[in-house]
């Protein structure tokens, strides 16, 4: 499996001069399609900024970052949100969904961001509710959905462009036992039956057995990095 | 259109009233003033826009129509030697005291021309004949004004400067910008009507012969009239439309309302733009950590706005023509509302809105997609 991706040396440094804090410290990480990773660590650990600067949100201090290929660290603005809606999805903890936008409309707004409008759009985000049980639910706004529902739409969202890699901040953190285990299921598919690198940030130990890999992190570093069954 | 611009801007009801609310004033209150201000300029000038002539002579100074002074009808012939002039009439303009069959006074502004060129006459008859006022003592009152000087019907008689006048016809909305009505009549009735001695004129207009070099016609004008102005219709036009808009401050006042109206629109539309961004600032977020650029969010922001911006003028515009109308009639103002005043009102009102919607875009697009990881 190649690496969807590369962090090489990365350090992230929020302010300056004595008040400088270090969230990043010469971090190095392959990320591989077609595998869950996890990174765990205490609140404060860097692991939002690790995951932040993954998704091309944040630039690094120092190092580089290299995305599906493509050195990430120098681009302009407008080529690192070309690089963001091209290889990645996001799946936040509060689902973010557009409340004035049905789950439909919701799923397609990624494909309005790269031009895939009409029919296409909605008969591409009727298939991705489809795929995540939600047929019956494309007219329905996020305020009448369940919290599993909204996070199945966010999923279906994430996929709507074609994403390499996905990058899920506490996907489960708002969910009860059961919605947290399908949307976790979900992500072990994605991963696991369409190669999807699939990146979840995550304070919750219920979701330790759907890891292929778990990274540990403290203090901005990479304190342990284990594969499935290895911790 | 973006799905997200629409669905957000309608939303919520009661802030895109509100945003409704605004533009509407706006529109009305920056039309009616245009409008106004248009209304004003025109029936300052208008017995000059239409009198046909290439040149007016007047006396020494004379800043506007209303205040010109007797001259010597022996300078007709001095212009009629200047090369390129084809024909030149006498023409007054005087106020004259004006008594009703009733017995009450009123005051008029005489406009003396000759009814055979009809140069400098009335422009709009409704009833009788420019013709009729060749006969002795006989004058043309436009219908709105009617009731101010107390005519009813044609045929009735009055008294102006305590001469004998009977109305032989009636002209339709031509409005005067002073509050005497214009009243039409022979140059040789209305030298009466004004007290003006037999050789005196108060105007010359002067029309050149076809094809000539305007100014050249007016370097030999004003080579033959030494003691007169000499001014072209438009210089003369706009001389007198300056004096009375600017001179009086009555068109500063038109102004200084429509650009209030403008102002209170682009604070109003902003205000409520803004707001409606503020609230849904964390959605413009997460749109940013999709992938969305600034020129995405600058397009929704906009649309909202244009959305806002069209429905607004609609029903501004069909307010302002309906005020427009009923004031007209109703005699209370003149308020001209032509096809280009309401297009350029419509440019105006999306780059009122757009120029509103600018803060927000600041706004929008600052935003650091990070805020999305931020609970």
């Amino acid at each position: 499996m190649c690496a969807a991706v590369e962090i090489r040396e990365v350090t992230k440094t929020y302010a300056e001069g004595a008040a400088a804090a270090r969230a990043l410290d010469r971090v190095n990480l392959d990320v591989r399609s077609g595998e869950v990773t996890l990174l765990m660590g205490p609140s404060g650990s860097g692991k939002t900024t690790l995951v932040s600067v993954m998704g091309c949100i944040l630039r690094p201090t120092a190092g580089t970052v290299r995305i599906a290929g493509i050195e990430v660290a120098g681009l302009a603005d407008r080529r690192l949100s070309a690089v963001r809606l091209n290889h990645i999805g996001f799946v936040f903890q509060g689902f973010n969904l557009f409340p004035t936008l049905t789950a439909a409309e919701n799923v397609a707004t990624p494909l309005d961001l790269k031009r895939i409008r009409g029919a296409e759009a909605r008969q591409r985000s009727r298939s991705l509710l489809d795929h995540v049980g939600l047929t019956d639910k494309c007219d329905t706004y996020p305020a009448d959905l369940s919290g599993g529902q909204k996070q199945r739409v966010a999923i279906a969202r994430a996929l709507a462009g074609d994403p390499e890699i996905i990058l899920a901040d506490e996907p489960t953190a708002a969910l009860d036992k059961t919605s947290g285990r399908i949307v976790m299921e979900m992500l072990r598919e994605l991963a696991h039956e369409k190669g999807r690198a699939v990146v979840i940030v995550t304070h919750d130990g219920r979701v330790v057995e759907y890891a292929d890999r778990i990274v540990d992190i403290e203090d901005g570093r990479i304190v342990n990095d284990s594969f499935g069954g290895e911790k | 259109m973006t799905p997200l611009a629409l669905r957000n801007l309608l939303h919520d009801k009661v802030r895109f009233a509100v945003t409704l609310v605004g533009i509407v004033f706006s529109v009305v209150l920056v039309a009616v003033q245009t409008g106004l201000f248009l209304g004003f300029t025109s029936s300052t000038s208008n017995v000059i826009d239409n009198s046909a002539a290439d040149f007016w002579v007047t006396s020494k100074g004379a800043r506007y129509i209303e205040v010109g002074r007797p001259f010597s009808e022996r300078k007709l012939y001095h212009a009629l030697a200047a090369p390129g002039v084809a024909k030149v009439w006498k023409f007054i303009v005087w106020f004259s005291p004006w008594k009703r069959p009733d017995g009450a006074n009123a005051t008029c502004e005489i406009i003396g021309f000759d009814p055979d060129s009809r140069m400098g006459g009335p422009w709009r008859v409704s009833a009788g004949d420019v013709h009729d006022l060749k006969q002795e003592d006989t004058v043309m009152v436009d219908r709105f004004y009617a009731p101010k000087l107390g005519i009813s019907h044609l045929g009735q008689a009055v008294e102006i400067q305590g001469v004998r006048a009977r109305v032989v016809g009636f002209t339709e909305g031509i409005r005067t910008f002073t509050t005497s009505p214009l009243v039409f009549a022979s140059f040789k009735n209305a030298r009466r009507y004004a007290g003006l001695p037999s050789n005196q004129t108060i105007y010359l207009l002067v029309k050149a012969r076809p094809g000539m070099d305007l100014e050249r016609v007016k370097s030999a004008l004003v080579a033959r009239l030494p003691d007169v102005d000499v001014r072209s219709t438009r210089e003369f036009s706009s001389m007198t439309t300056s004096y009375w808009m600017f001179g009086t401050g009555a068109g500063v006042t038109v102004i200084v309302a429509a650009v209030l109206g403008l102002l209170v629109g682009i604070v109003v539309v902003a205000q409520t733009i803004y707001a409606a961004t503020i609230d849904h600032i964390r959605e413009y977020g997460t749109l940013k950590a999709m992938g969305a650029t600034n020129s995405y969010i600058y397009r929704i922001i906009l649309q909202q706005a244009a959305v806002s911006g069209m429905i607004g003028y609609t029903v501004g515009i069909a307010i302002a023509v309906l005020v427009a109308g009923s004031a007209t009639r109703s005699g209370g103002a003149d308020i001209v509302l032509p096809g280009g005043v309401q297009a350029g009102l419509f440019a105006l009102t999306l780059l009122m809105c757009a120029s509103a919607a600018i803060v927000s875009i600041n706004k929008a697009t600052r935003i650091d997609p990070a805020m999305v990881f931020r609970g």
